[in-house]
Formats: structure tokens, C-alpha cells, sequence
């Protein structure tokens, strides 16, 4: 069943796919005879993509990180920044070849899968368009990945209307396969998704990684889902990096006041659990008007002058803060 | 003293194919000052045993009940005018998306001070004065400047604010809070909930907590009730449910959550939820119970005693001589 022959493991330290200062701005206008105005959705993003290796990437509504998930899968193009693929610079010019090794699975599997196409079809689409497959081939391959991702072969001919959330989550991520990527972007795959279904495609997305050594990009405000599945961790506070560190590291010791406050409002699923909530202050900030210094400087209880004139920067630590004055440091 | 009691409660939808049973024979008490948790799946009939209760279901809804009573008022057969004056005013809801409940055309002021003045019957002024007031305690900055704003002029974490804000004007006795924080960020998640058990301790208030989310029940009731298929399947307090669950679902449920995993892969829940057509004939569960025999194929379980969480189940887990599940 896994004789894909592109799929051969490559040596596991180097990264596939590495971002250097990644930004994403967008002009938003003014309003009529007014200066359009520029909106950071990320600004300044490093990262690297590992395969077997999953990077979560955490935040709050508003933090850029879907921006970066689009950026990452060639849907948009950065701003500022250099994103390479093996080594090799990704270019507008060249990411009609490129997108076959980046595939993306969005958070809506409702609204992500054409209620037109029978499933066959949308699993065969991609090959029509980038391989020159056979038809036979086609549907040997699409059958082929039906199974791996755990559907039943009489599922090929349905529509999917026919299907529950979980089930079309499965053919996204099914769909998403068949050009066998290096990289796959989750972009928040399971928070439509009950529970009982949760635990299955989180369970499907660890196996598959396991088997086709995948790096996954897995975007998320779930902290207790990513803190399953995540290998590293970066914490995105206003189209910025507040944090990066290991799972291990940076769920034992969170450095950036902001980390601290977000797993502190999380609910943990034990009552017995001691509760110690930190209120942030206000609101978070319009991304128009990001404060200058630290954005979080506004909200953070550890705030000084210093903060608010400089802006910290991440450290080149494995487990790095970008905050002056980081909790739990040394 | 029970507040809002329930009395197997059934609700059936007419639906082109013949009669989809939402919610099956629930029973609910909740008291006053007490915050009870429903949690369940989607599908699990734990929004329209509430709606069910609040009137608010479509016609194609067919409400049948022992009992549904409010404060010692017959909810079931009382007429609608009378059933306005209590909506709204003494028990009140709030809905899970405040972007679509509330009205887009007129200011969140408008909205908020209608009810005022339909219950309240207040003036003009003291209706300003307890709107912002309202807004105030909810934690909405500016409220006076709030108070002339649209719905899509604020965020969703405001919108949710304006929602409880309404639904708390007229200081209810039961407040049903249909997934009040779903579509909300962590921390902004944890104002609000943190909002709403102050407002119990301050008011006295019964609090019903409709959520999936089994941290958010962890963290905010005192008591859970767990739906499954349109059955409750089991009830305990909050600390026992955790740690001595007696129905296999609930065990299962709590097994899932990625949080509580201690292997690479998590323990999953084979199956779907029943639907219309697979309904099966015994226990709704066992289909996808580990633990299922011929009996539970076969006949319908009824709930245990208090001791056993009310549990629909002839094999409880967790029981003196089934330690471990």
C-alpha cells in the first residue's frame, strides 16, 4: 500500500522547508481621499519545517496565523522574506511546480470539498491538473489513498453531502496526499470536529507522518491539542513570534508573559486542578494600530518604559522569549 | 428547591422521512444558585431539550413531557402570552453565535433596552442607566459610546458580552447558556465564564451550561449531566464524573481528550453517533461499546440509581466490584 516511490524518507534533520524574516503586509484603505493604511499580518517570522516533525504554530484570533499558513501554501506571496523548499527559493514564478510538495488542509471540511464532485473526482483532480497519469492510474492511486486515510472503497463514488465531518476531514487530508507532498499544512484541521471524530483524525495525521514522513505546519488555538501532536511550538502574538521553544520546554516553562496567560486560560479538563487565572487587561489591539514596543506591553501586568519604547526580539535560544523580561528564565 | 424541573422530556421533528426523535426521555432538575453542565456531541439533543424548554423550537417539533415546570409554573401548557412575560425576563438564554442573534439593524442599546422596557416597563432614563450599568459589569469599555454601536461594528468576544448583557438585564432566576463561548478565543473565553460564575454568586442565580468542551465544564460546573443520541446517559457532580465515570460513553469521552493521552496515539471511539435510520434497538450506544453484549443489543437500558449516576447502562464502570474499566 505505501510503495508511493516519491515518498522516500530523506535524511531527518534537514529541514524542507525554511522561512526567513517572513512578512505579509496588506494595504487597507483609509476611506474615500485617505492615505491607505498598512496592516502587518505577519511581521518577521523564522521557522523551519523538519520531515516527521510537526511545528505548531498557537495564537489568538488576529495574530496572522492563517496568513502564514496561506503564505507557507503558496497562496500568497510574502511581502518581505525568503521561504525556501529543499534548499531552493520559493517564487511566485515557479510555485505552479512547487505547490505539489506544500498541500494545505483547511479547518471547514464542509465548506472545503465541492458538493458537485463525487469523491472520486476530488481525489483525482489534482492528478489530472500536475501528473500525467493515466486515467486507469488515476483511479488506482485515488483508491489506493481512499484506504490509507481509512475510507471504504464504495465511498469512491459518493458525493459529499453523504459524508459526516469527520469522514470529509478524511478526504480533505485524502485529497491533500495525492500529490505526495513533503509539507502539509493543518490548518486548524480538527476544531470543527467533535471529540469522539477529534481523537481519530488526530490519531490518522500522527500515522500518516509516521509513515510518509510528512512535516506538518499544524495551526491550531487548541493548546490541548497541540500539545499532543506538536514537535515545536511558536506562539504568535500580532503577526509576531511571542515565543519558540520545544513542546516539552515550553509547556514546563513558559517564558512570554502572553504564553503564561494563554495556558492559564485554557481550561484544563480536570476539576480537581488548581485554578490560577491570569486576567489580561482590554483587548486585543486592532492590527492597524499595533502599539510601538512589545504589542503585548498594553496588556501585560510586567510592563516598564523599556517596553514600550523597543521592541524585544526572539532570542537564537532553542527555547526563546521575545520579552525583556521573560518568567521562568535561566 | 429545583428550580426548572423536567420530566421525560421527548422532542420529535417531523421530517420528510418520518419522525427523527431529537431528544428522548430526559429528566433534569436544576436548582437555584446551582451551575449544571449538559455536555454531549453535536447531535446529542442538548440544545433542543433547552429550546424545548425555552418555546423556542419550530413548528415541525413535536414537544411531548411529564412535567416541564419553572419555578412551580407549567411550562408545557401555558399559553404564549403568559410564556412571554417569563422568557427573557425570569429564565433566559444565551445563544451560541452573538453575531447571527443579534439583530443587525438596530444598535446594541436598542436591543438591550427593549427588554428593559418590555419587562421592566422602565422609562427612558432609567433604561439608559441600567443598560450602561449592564455593560459595566459585563466589562464592555466605553459602554456609553457602546451603547450606539451595531453588531458588526464589534468584535465577537463584544458581541457575546452584549449577549449576556441582555439575557441579564431583568436579573433572571435561570439563565441557559447555550455554548456561550465557542466561538471565542482562550483568554477572552475565560472573562466570560468567569463572568458568568460571578454572576451566579452575586445573584443567586441557576446556571445552565450547554458546552463540548470538557475543560470548560472541568473548570466551571458543580454538576454534569452527559447527552448521548438525545438521552442523558449519565449525571454526577463535576469531581466524581472525572474521576469515576460510570457510563462506558462518558469513560470513552474522557479517554479522547487529547490532554489526558499518555501514547503517541489516542484512544478513539469506533462509529458514528445513531442516526434517524440506525437507531439501534437496545442500548443507543452499543454499537461503538467495547463493553457491549447480546443483552445491551437487545434492550434498552433504564437508568441506574443516584449512587450510579443515573447511568443508562447494565455493566456501570466504576462500581464497588468493577473497579477498573
Amino acid at each position: 500500500m505505501t510503495d508511493a516511490p516519491v515518498m522516500t524518507a530523506p535524511s531527518a534533520t534537514a529541514p524542507v522547508m525554511q522561512a526567513t524574516a517572513l512578512q505579509r503586509h496588506y494595504e487597507v484603505s483609509g476611506g474615500f481621499m485617505r492615505k491607505p493604511r498598512l496592516l502587518k499580518a505577519v511581521a518577521g517570522l523564522d521557522f523551519q519545517l523538519t520531515p516527521g516533525k510537526t511545528l505548531a504554530v498557537v495564537g489568538e484570533s488576529g495574530c496572522g496565523k492563517s496568513t502564514l499558513a496561506r503564505m507557507v501554501a503558496m497562496i500568497e506571496e510574502p511581502t518581505e522574506g525568503t521561504l525556501t523548499l529543499d534548499g531552493k527559493p520559493v517564487l511566485p514564478d515557479d510555485w505552479a511546480d512547487l505547490r505539489q510538495s506544500v498541500q494545505i488542509v483547511f479547518q471547514d471540511p464542509y465548506g472545503s470539498l465541492n458538493p458537485r464532485q463525487r469523491i472520486g473526482t476530488i481525489l483525482m483532480e489534482p492528478l489530472v491538473i500536475n501528473t500525467k497519469l493515466t486515467k486507469a492510474e488515476r483511479e488506482a492511486k485515488a483508491r489506493e489513498m481512499l484506504q490509507l486515510v481509512g475510507l471504504r472503497p464504495e465511498h469512491f463514488d459518493r458525493y459529499p453531502h453523504m459524508f459526516s465531518g469527520g469522514q470529509r476531514q478524511r478526504i480533505a487530508i485524502a485529497r491533500a496526499l495525492m500529490l505526495d507532498p513533503k509539507v502539509l499544512v493543518l490548518d486548524e484541521p480538527v476544531s470543527a470536529l467533535d471529540l469522539s471524530i477529534q481523537s481519530a483524525i488526530l490519531n490518522l495525521l500522527t500515522e500518516l507522518q509516521d509513515r510518509l514522513q510528512l512535516a506538518y505546519l499544524f495551526i491550531s488555538h487548541d493548546l490541548g491539542v497541540v500539545r499532543h501532536v506538536a514537535d515545536e511550538v511558536i506562539v504568535m502574538y500580532l503577526g509576531r513570534a511571542v515565543e519558540r521553544g520545544s513542546k516539552a520546554a515550553l509547556f514546563a516553562a513558559p517564558q512570554h508573559p502572553y504564553t503564561v496567560a494563554l495556558l492559564s486560560a485554557t481550561p484544563q479538563a480536570n476539576p480537581g486542578a488548581e485554578k490560577r487565572r491570569i486576567k489580561l487587561k482590554g483587548e486585543l489591539p486592532s492590527p492597524l494600530a499595533v502599539p510601538n514596543g512589545c504589542a503585548f506591553a498594553p496588556r501585560c501586568w510586567k510592563a516598564q518604559d523599556t517596553c514600550r519604547a523597543k521592541t524585544p526580539e526572539l532570542g537564537a535560544a532553542p527555547h526563546s522569549a521575545a520579552c525583556f523580561f521573560p518568567e521562568n528564565a535561566g | 428547591m429545583t428550580l426548572l424541573r423536567i420530566r421525560n422530556l421527548t422532542v420529535e421533528f417531523a421530517t420528510a422521512s418520518g419522525a427523527f426523535r431529537a431528544v428522548d426521555s430526559v429528566d433534569q432538575d436544576i436548582g437555584n444558585g446551582e451551575i449544571l453542565a449538559i455536555v454531549g456531541e453535536s447531535g446529542s439533543g442538548k440544545s433542543v431539550s433547552m429550546l424545548a424548554v425555552m418555546g423556542l423550537l419550530p413548528w415541525t417539533a413535536k414537544i411531548t413531557a411529564d412535567e416541564v415546570s419553572f419555578d412551580g409554573q407549567d411550562l408545557l401548557n401555558m399559553d404564549p402570552r403568559a410564556r412571554r412575560r417569563i422568557i427573557g425576563k425570569d429564565l433566559a438564554m444565551i445563544f451560541q453565535e452573538p453575531m447571527s442573534s443579534l439583530n443587525p439593524c438596530f444598535t446594541v442599546g436598542w436591543q438591550i433596552k427593549e427588554a428593559l422596557r418590555f419587562h421592566l416597563k422602565m422609562d427612558r432614563k432609567a433604561r439608559h442607566a441600567r443598560a450602561v450599568e449592564l455593560f459595566e459589569q459585563v466589562g464592555i469599555p466605553d459602554p456609553e459610546k457602546r451603547l450606539s454601536a451595531f453588531p458588526h461594528q464589534l468584535s465577537g468576544g463584544m458581541n457575546q458580552r452584549v449577549m449576556i448583557a441582555m439575557a441579564i438585564a431583568c436579573k433572571p432566576k435561570l439563565l441557559i447558556a447555550d455554548e456561550p463561548t465557542t466561538a471565542l478565543d482562550v483568554t477572552i473565553q475565560a472573562q466570560i465564564l468567569d463572568l458568568l460564575a460571578s454572576l451566579r454568586d452575586e445573584t443567586g442565580m441557576g446556571l445552565v451550561l450547554i458546552t463540548h468542551d470538557m475543560g470548560v465544564v472541568a473548570e466551571t460546573a458543580e454538576r454534569v449531566s452527559v447527552q448521548y443520541a438525545g438521552q442523558k446517559v449519565e449525571e454526577q457532580p463535576v469531581a466524581d464524573l472525572f474521576n469515576t465515570p460510570h457510563h462506558p460513553y462518558t469513560a470513552a469521552l474522557l479517554d479522547a481528550l487529547p490532554e489526558r493521552a499518555t501514547a503517541r496515539l489516542l484512544p478513539t471511539i469506533p462509529g458514528v453517533v445513531p442516526g434517524q435510520f440506525d437507531r439501534p434497538a437496545g442500548c443507543l450506544f452499543s454499537p461503538r461499546c467495547k463493553f457491549a453484549d447480546a443483552k445491551c443489543k437487545a434492550t434498552p437500558p433504564p437508568p441506574l440509581g443516584t449512587d450510579l449516576g443515573h447511568a443508562r447502562c447494565f455493566y456501570p464502570l466504576n462500581t464497588a466490584d468493577r473497579i477498573a474499566s
